[in-house]
């Protein structure tokens, strides 16, 4: 297996039935690489993801996550995975220290480890005040960024983001594409989904999924070449035209 | 392990911080073992009775005494001649009315022999049942205690004798009734809703990412709701003996084993429903109408199981309340032993492991 590589995907399959939601994809992701997994809703991203991430189980194809087989060693890759999904996955009922105390101690983190990663992380996102606040007093753009954090907490090698930015302001926006480039910059591989194209222009390399095949497969600046497109959204819109799946 | 108990730690976070939940966990019980036990009883207390005394010697004042004193009557009027009952009993000022002959003491101590009319509102054909006794009972009492009448020829013939419960009283069965309705509520339907919580919200994904094992997980939910069990258990019994009156005639040790036993089954049933729902509400509707009204209806507590037809009689033998509430009567209310309850003991213990082993097969499934 090559070292560098975050991810190897081969020809990964997943069928519902008689329903293909992801077929045959294949594709690398680099260590320390901002991975952008694009396409329209129903294209299969989050299927794709989820089973990346152990949730769902492929019906054929290989992978190896992290260096491990996703098939053999599922358990050895949750420890160095992170996830954020779709969803705001904190508990509302719970402080800001809880949260971060509860997540930290389910990856196994000591006390000590725990302790200073709230004050890290509190420093980071300038919580002082909030710190000891029910989370769901706390604005969505604030949330989401703890949500990333949170799922950072174990410092895992690779960390997935289900559509992290939906619903947030372009302000909040960019402060959280900081704290990516500050995780893939520590060397953490980021795989990231968005419906945003001005994101699609901030990742590495992206990929453009249509009815559970990757059409595309480069960096931002290739794919506007190669598809004469002056921008992301453009490359997407050609792309997704030719999908014949409804949603 | 430690994982393990930062999820039960944060599980309590949950439970301690949602007023509701600890509504239906302590308030619940506490409710409804005062509502069984004190309004909804079927025993009589402190009913208006008239007294028609037309001797007024020692012997019907002494009676008179003892009916006043007794905590089921409460006399409200001494009425004059017989013209003056039939309105008391219209304006249903009255139940039950006590007639004295005239010349009571005198026929008692020469003939040996008097007789006491006693006339109930019969509107209410039980209570006026369970009204008559009370004074027949009381009266012969009386009779019993007269010193220096060793050998009184005067008997009423007509025994009433309440085996178990000699003043019929109704709280004797509710505190198991109770005690099974209060377990099904906090342990199913609470642990099927806080699982199915944690689909809806989204914070299972998270958590099934994560490195902790599924089954901890279960078992993580599990524990907060048996420890609340234990006390809601511990609180029902405190109640029944020093508010009710209802003492545990039997091994304290047993019955608080068979009834953690009926609260793992029954943590097992909501893990059932939790690993088959995906809404909140639906898991509700399903503890509701599938487990809380079949304990209500079918476990023996309301309505008598031998007067079913076959049909209801052998569904009742699938509701785990039933055993239970059989278990619980015999050894607290009865005093029995293990050795009359053993049979039930395994058939609950049967169950839990069936419905465990499905809803942990099934829950694993639905996670991958």
């Amino acid at each position: 297996m090559k070292q560098d590589l975050a991810i190897s995907v081969s020809k990964l399959t997943k069928r519902f039935g008689a329903f293909t939601a992801v077929n045959e994809i294949t594709f690398d992701v680099k260590q320390g690489e901002i991975f952008g997994f694009l396409g329209a809703n129903g294209a299969g991203k989050t299927t794709a993801m989820r089973m990346l991430c152990g949730l769902s189980f492929p019906t054929s194809g290989e992978a190896t996550v992290a260096g491990f087989d996703l098939f053999r060693d599922a358990e050895k890759i949750k420890k160095n995975i992170g996830y954020m999904s779709q969803r705001f996955s904190l508990y509302e009922d719970l402080t800001i220290r809880e949260n971060i105390r509860f997540y930290g101690g389910i990856y196994g983190l000591t006390d000590q480890q725990i302790k200073t990663k709230t004050d890290f992380m509190v420093g980071q996102l300038h919580l002082q005040d909030q710190i000891n606040k029910l989370v769901k007093s706390l604005p969505l753009g604030w949330k989401q960024k703890l949500s990333f954090s949170v799922a950072m907490l174990h410092q895992p090698k690779i960390v997935f983001l289900d559509e992290p930015t939906g619903g947030v302001d372009p302000v909040t926006r960019r402060e959280f594409w900081t704290l990516i480039y500050e995780a893939a910059q520590n060397g953490t591989t980021v795989f990231v989904t968005t419906h945003y194209m001005d994101e699609a222009e901030y990742c590495d390399r992206v990929s453009i999924m249509v009815d559970g095949r990757i059409d595309a497969l480069d960096t931002p600046i290739e794919l506007k070449r190669k598809f004469n497109a002056p921008s992301m959204a453009e490359v997407f819109v050609q792309l997704a035209r030719k999908a014949q799946r409804g949603e | 392990m430690r994982q393990f108990l930062f999820f039960v730690q944060k599980e309590f976070y949950h439970l301690l911080r949602d007023p509701r939940t600890m509504f239906i966990l302590f308030g619940m019980p506490l409710m409804q073992i005062l509502i069984f036990g004190f309004a909804l009883t079927n025993e009589v207390k402190n009913t208006h009775i008239a007294i028609l005394d037309n001797s007024k010697d020692p012997v019907t004042a002494e009676i008179i005494q003892e009916l006043q004193a007794s905590r089921y009557f409460d006399i409200v009027e001494n009425i004059r001649s017989n013209s003056e009952l039939e309105p008391a009993f219209q304006s249903g000022k009255i139940k039950l009315a006590v007639i004295f002959p005239p010349r009571f003491q005198y026929s008692l101590l020469h003939e040996n022999k008097a007789d006491v009319q006693l006339i109930a509102d019969a509107t209410d054909p039980n209570v006026a049942n369970t009204l008559a006794n009370y004074a027949t009972a009381i009266i012969l009492n009386y009779q019993n205690n007269m010193k220096g009448q060793e050998e009184f020829p005067y008997t009423i013939n007509t025994e009433v004798r309440m085996l178990y419960n000699p003043q019929l009283k109704g709280s004797y069965n509710f505190v198991p009734g109770v005690m099974a309705m209060v377990l099904m509520l906090v342990c199913a339907m609470m642990t099927s809703i806080s699982i199915v919580r944690e689909k809806e919200l989204g914070t299972m994904e998270i958590i099934l990412v994560s490195p902790i094992i599924p089954i901890r997980v279960i078992i993580a939910k599990m524990v907060p709701y048996f420890l609340l069990s234990s006390v809601n258990i511990a609180s029902i019994l405190f109640l029944s003996v020093f508010i009710l009156d209802v003492p545990i005639q039997g091994n304290l040790v047993l019955l608080v084993s068979e009834c953690l036993l009926f609260t793992i089954t029954v943590l097992a049933l909501g893990l059932l429903i939790s690993s088959v729902t995906d809404s909140q509400q639906i898991a509700m509707l399903i503890s509701l109408m599938g487990l809380f009204l079949p304990t209500i209806m079918l476990s023996g507590f309301m309505f008598p199981i031998e007067n079913m037809p076959l049909p209801l009689r052998t569904i009742s033998n699938i509701v785990p309340a039933k055993w239970f509430y059989y278990i619980v009567k015999t050894v607290m209310i009865k005093g029995l032993g293990f050795s009359y309850v053993w049979k039930e003991t395994l058939i609950l213990m049967g169950m839990t492991i069936f419905f465990l082993v499905v809803s942990i097969r099934k829950f694993k499934i639905r996670l991958e």
